[in-house]
Parts: C-alpha cells; structure tokens; sequence
C-alpha cells in the first residue's frame, strides 16, 4: 500500500524538479531550440510534460479508488 | 477617418457584445444568493474549465506578461512556470475542498474556515484578507482596460479618463450578471483572446523579422543577457524564481474567487480532470511574450513596458484590428474583474458584515449588500490605479504576496488533523505582518528571495509550532476531514 500512496507524490514532484528547482541547469540561451532560447523552449516543452503528469496521476487515482471500492465491498461479504 | 475612429467603437461594440451575452445569460434565471455566487454547484468540465481560464489568463497575462518580457526580460519566465505548477497542486487541494463544500452549503472560502476552525472571527479575518489582496488585482484589470482605451484613442483620452470610463464599465457589467453569466462571457473572450494571441504572436515577429526564430536571433545578437535571469533586473536571478515559482503556485489555489468557482463545480472529479487539462491552456502564453520581446527591437525606450504590446499593434496593423485586439483585451480585463468583484462584495457583505453587525440579516439583504459593495470596492480598486505606478506584474505579485498566507489553514486543514485555529491565526498574522513590513520598506526581493516567500515560510512556522502548543481539535478532522477524504476516494 505504501508504495501506492508514494507514486502519486513522486508524479507530482517530477514538474516541479522540472521547471522550479533545476533553473539553474535550463536557464540559459543556447543552444537555441526551435529558434527558441533555450530557457523559452524547456519550459514550453514541460507544458505537455506536466499534462501528461497529472494524467498519469488521474489515471493513478482512477485505478487505486476502484481498487479501494472493490477491497472494501469484499470486506463486506 | 482619423484612426481613433475606427478603433474605439470596435473595442466599445466587442464590450457591448459581451455585456449582452452576460445579462442574456443571467436574465433566464431568478438571482438568489446561492445562483449568483455558484450558480447552484451544476458546473461540469466545460464551464468551470472556462470560469477557471477566465480567472487565469487576465489583462496579467495579455498587457503584463508582454509589458515584462519587455522591461525585465528572463524573470518574466517565473509566470509560464508558476501557472503550469498552480495546477499540479490544485489536483491535491481542490477535490477537497468542493467536498467539503458540497457538504456544509459553503458559499465562499471564508465559510470554509469557519466550518474547518469553528471560529467566526478567523472567518472574517480571511474574509477582510480576501477583499484587501482582490483590491490590488482588481486595481490591475482597471489599469489594463484604461491603457486599451487610451492607446485606443491615439492618446485623445487621458490615462485617468480611461481608467474611470474603465470602472465604469466593469461595474455595469457585473451589476447586471451574476457568475453564470460571466462564465458565458469567458466563452466570447476565450475566442478572441486566442485569436488575438496567433495575430500577435507569429504576425509580428513574421512582420518586421520574417518569423520568430529570426527575431530571437536579433535580439540574441545585441540583447542575449536579457533573455536569461536576472535578465534587466538586478536581483531577480535564480533564487528569485524559485521562491517566487513556489509562492505564486501555492497562492493560486487560495484566492478567492478561485473556491467560488470550485464550489460551481459538479463534482470533484470535474476539478481532478481540470487539473489534467488547464496546463495546456498555458501554451498560448508564450505567443504574448514574442511580443513583448519583439517590441523591445520594434519601439525600444518606452517608459512603460505595459504599453509595449498595443503600441506594437497600433504602429504595426491597421486601426480595426487595433480595435479587434483591444476588444479582446478589454474582455480579459472584464471577466476577470467580475469574478473579482462578485467574490469580493460576497466575502464582505455575508462573511464580514452579516455575521459581524447585522445577525438577523436575510439572504435578499445580503445579496443586496453585496452589489453596493460592488462599487465601493471596485471604486477604491480605480482611485488606487489613478494613483500608482506599479507594473501590473509588480501589482499581481504582491497580491499573491498576501494572499498566499491563507494556504498554510486551508492546505493544513486539509490534511493535518492537528492544525488548530489559534495556530492558523497566528501563522496568518505573521506571515501578513512579515510581508507587508519586507514591501513597504521595499525589501522585495530580499536576499535574493521573494519577500512574500520568506513571509509564507514564517507562517508555515508559526502555524505549525501555535498549533501544537495549542489543545487539539479532533472532533473538527474526525468529523469533517476524515470523512470527507473516504468520500473522495470512491469516484
């Protein structure tokens, strides 16, 4: 069970390393991207990125609380 | 013709469209309380989506966003982050909240202090909280709409005329609709802002540099620190961002107007799957800082970046779609402000004054409150945006600087059972007291941080060490929280 409540967070957190904390590392022009800076063009890119995060996270979340009602309804029986 | 002509009745039509289609909406159904402030929790995906987009992307995003790229340059980046981030932390703490909503009958967030701490007098200290820091973002839609106006006119209208003939129309516009009808409104205004943003973002560029890549390689060319922190500022570096990334995300989901539009929704799922598609609505953004960043070749010196944008687009195309994109903007600034003011006036009358000085007041009277309280606070939000200089980056910040002290009680109240309302209370006033003292002897930044970030910090302190020193109040989690998270966990 641990493992499940762990995961959602671990997605959660991968955004923010991504374009919070790690500025250091993309903030920078070259190599132009797209024609982009490419400070410009890592942030659009983890627009999508974040997205597809907190799909994952949803999809998580889906599963785990059909689990949970399942779990729960054979306690039941 | 002269080109003024031209301009401002396409912008005052494109206003009058939408003031239409909002009284339109609003006139179907009769206006009680529960209608006008969450239009009877029957929102699904489609309209809180709007309503949602329709609080994020303001004249903040359409002139201030495009006004920074060109006076500061690279620190204007933190706001693509912080917007995307708003939403990965809102998947957490909104679900919850229109839980606990849907539960008590919750109108507004300072209710939902109340039935979390029981306390009456930290509701309407959230309640004030909310109104004072709504002002300063208010004062920023009021700001916006009077520089469409004025470079509308070709500076025929005054800075000050526009800004009164800006309140003028905000006001009207929310006294004659309640929330549904600003949802309708954001559908319009939605449309045109997109439109407006492909225009801007790849016609100009393409119109004086033959496309965006051979814009940035100019700019790269004369200007490349400006493009990367702390760009033309000179404390606003890679500490900066952070704390500010980190502060804006957290205050996102505490604002206001933002638990009125939760509450709309029709279920908490409706918020979770929100949350997985709002991000996408920030890949428009960038579009608007081609601009600014175009416009630092295109009309380099201007005084006031904020003008950068319409002053590109009335020297560069012709005075209809100069009207076309000032309507699209005055629509930003006009959905936006009512949401603002719709909450604030709400907050005031049934959280502040009714619980505080008129107990026996029905719902009828406070509804009536509520729309006097509409124009003083949209009034006091005009006086101060004749009177400031502020960029309208630098306003939304220091409302987030406020206003992010209320996540510690709503996020511990949420999931921490023993957070106590002393332990809120006294993190609320430190953390206010902290940053409104590091602001006004202009401390912000301080040691390479934003003020209000070390303020929120504080308060995270404060909350949690208050609490624990404080008798616990379990009855409150077990009775609310507990039960709350169990519901949420069958979909």
């Amino acid at each position: 069970m641990t493992k499940i409540r762990v995961l959602p967070f671990l997605l959660a957190s991968i955004p923010f390393l991504a374009i919070c904390f790690s500025v250091p590392l993309w903030d920078r022009v070259y190599p132009l991207v797209l024609g982009l800076p490419f400070n410009m063009f890592w942030l659009i890119a983890w627009i999508p990125l974040t997205s597809l995060c907190m799909w994952g996270l949803y999809r998580l979340r889906m599963s785990d609380a059909t689990g949970e009602t399942s779990a729960k309804k054979d306690g039941s029986r | 013709m002269k080109p003024s002509a031209i301009a401002l009745p396409i912008i005052f039509g494109i206003i009058l469209v939408g003031a239409i289609t909002g009284v339109y909406a609003g006139f179907r159904r009769k206006m009680n309380l529960e209608q006008w402030t969450v239009a009877g929790r029957g929102f699904g995906l489609i309209l809180v989506w709007l309503l949602m987009a329709g609080e994020v992307y303001t004249t903040f995003a359409f002139l201030g966003a495009s006004g920074w790229a060109y006076s500061r340059g690279g620190p204007t980046l933190y706001i693509l982050a912080y917007l995307t981030l708003a939403y990965v932390l809102s998947f957490f703490v909104l679900p919850r909240i229109w839980e606990m909503g849907r539960r008590f009958s919750l109108h507004t967030q300072s209710d939902f202090f109340r039935q979390r701490y029981d306390s009456q007098l930290l509701a309407s200290a959230v309640a004030v909280v909310g109104v004072l820091f709504i002002i300063p973002y208010l004062q920023l839609q009021l700001t916006g709409l009077g520089i469409i106006v004025q470079v509308a006119s070709f500076d025929g209208i005054s800075r000050s005329l526009s800004i009164t003939i800006a309140f003028v129309i905000v006001a009207g516009f929310v006294l004659s609709s309640g929330i549904r009808a600003v949802a309708w409104v954001s559908v319009l205004k939605d449309s045109l802002m997109l439109l407006a943003a492909f225009i801007l973002g790849i016609g100009v560029p393409y119109h004086y540099f033959g496309g965006i890549g051979s814009m940035y390689r100019s700019l790269v060319q004369t200007k490349a620190a400006h493009l990367t922190m702390p760009g033309s500022t000179a404390h606003m570096g890679h500490s900066w961002y952070i704390s500010t990334v980190l502060l804006t995300a957290i205050g996102g989901f505490v604002w206001p107007h933002t638990f009125a539009s939760i509450f709309t929704a029709k279920s908490g799922d409706t918020l979770r799957r929100n949350a997985v598609i709002m991000p996408l609505y920030n890949l428009t953004l960038p579009l608007l800082f081609f601009v600014g960043f175009s416009a630092i070749l295109i009309l380099p010196g201007l005084k006031n970046g904020d003008m950068a944008l319409l002053l590109t687009v009335r020297q560069t195309f012709s005075p209809w779609l100069l009207g076309l994109i000032g309507g699209a903007g005055a629509l930003t600034a006009m959905v936006p402000a009512a949401i603002l003011i719709l909450t604030a006036g709400t907050l005031f009358a049934k959280n502040f004054f009714r619980p505080l000085f008129a107990p026996s007041m029905s719902d009828d009277s406070v509804a009536k409150l509520a729309k006097l309280m509409v124009v003083v606070i949209t009034g006091a939000a005009m006086y101060f945006a004749i009177y400031s200089s502020t960029t309208l980056v630098g306003l939304l910040l220091f409302a987030y600087s406020g206003i992010a002290q209320l996540a510690p009680g709503v996020a511990l109240g949420l999931y921490w059972k023993r957070v106590t309302m002393p332990g809120v209370f006294a993190g609320l006033i430190t953390g206010l007291g902290t940053g409104m003292i590091l602001t006004f002897t202009r401390h912000d930044p301080v040691a390479g941080l934003n003020a209000g970030f070390i303020a929120l910090c504080l308060n995270v302190l404060v909350t949690v060490a208050a609490s624990l020193a404080t008798a616990p109040q379990p009855d409150h989690f077990e009775e609310q929280v507990k039960s709350i998270a169990a519901a949420e966990a069958i979909p």
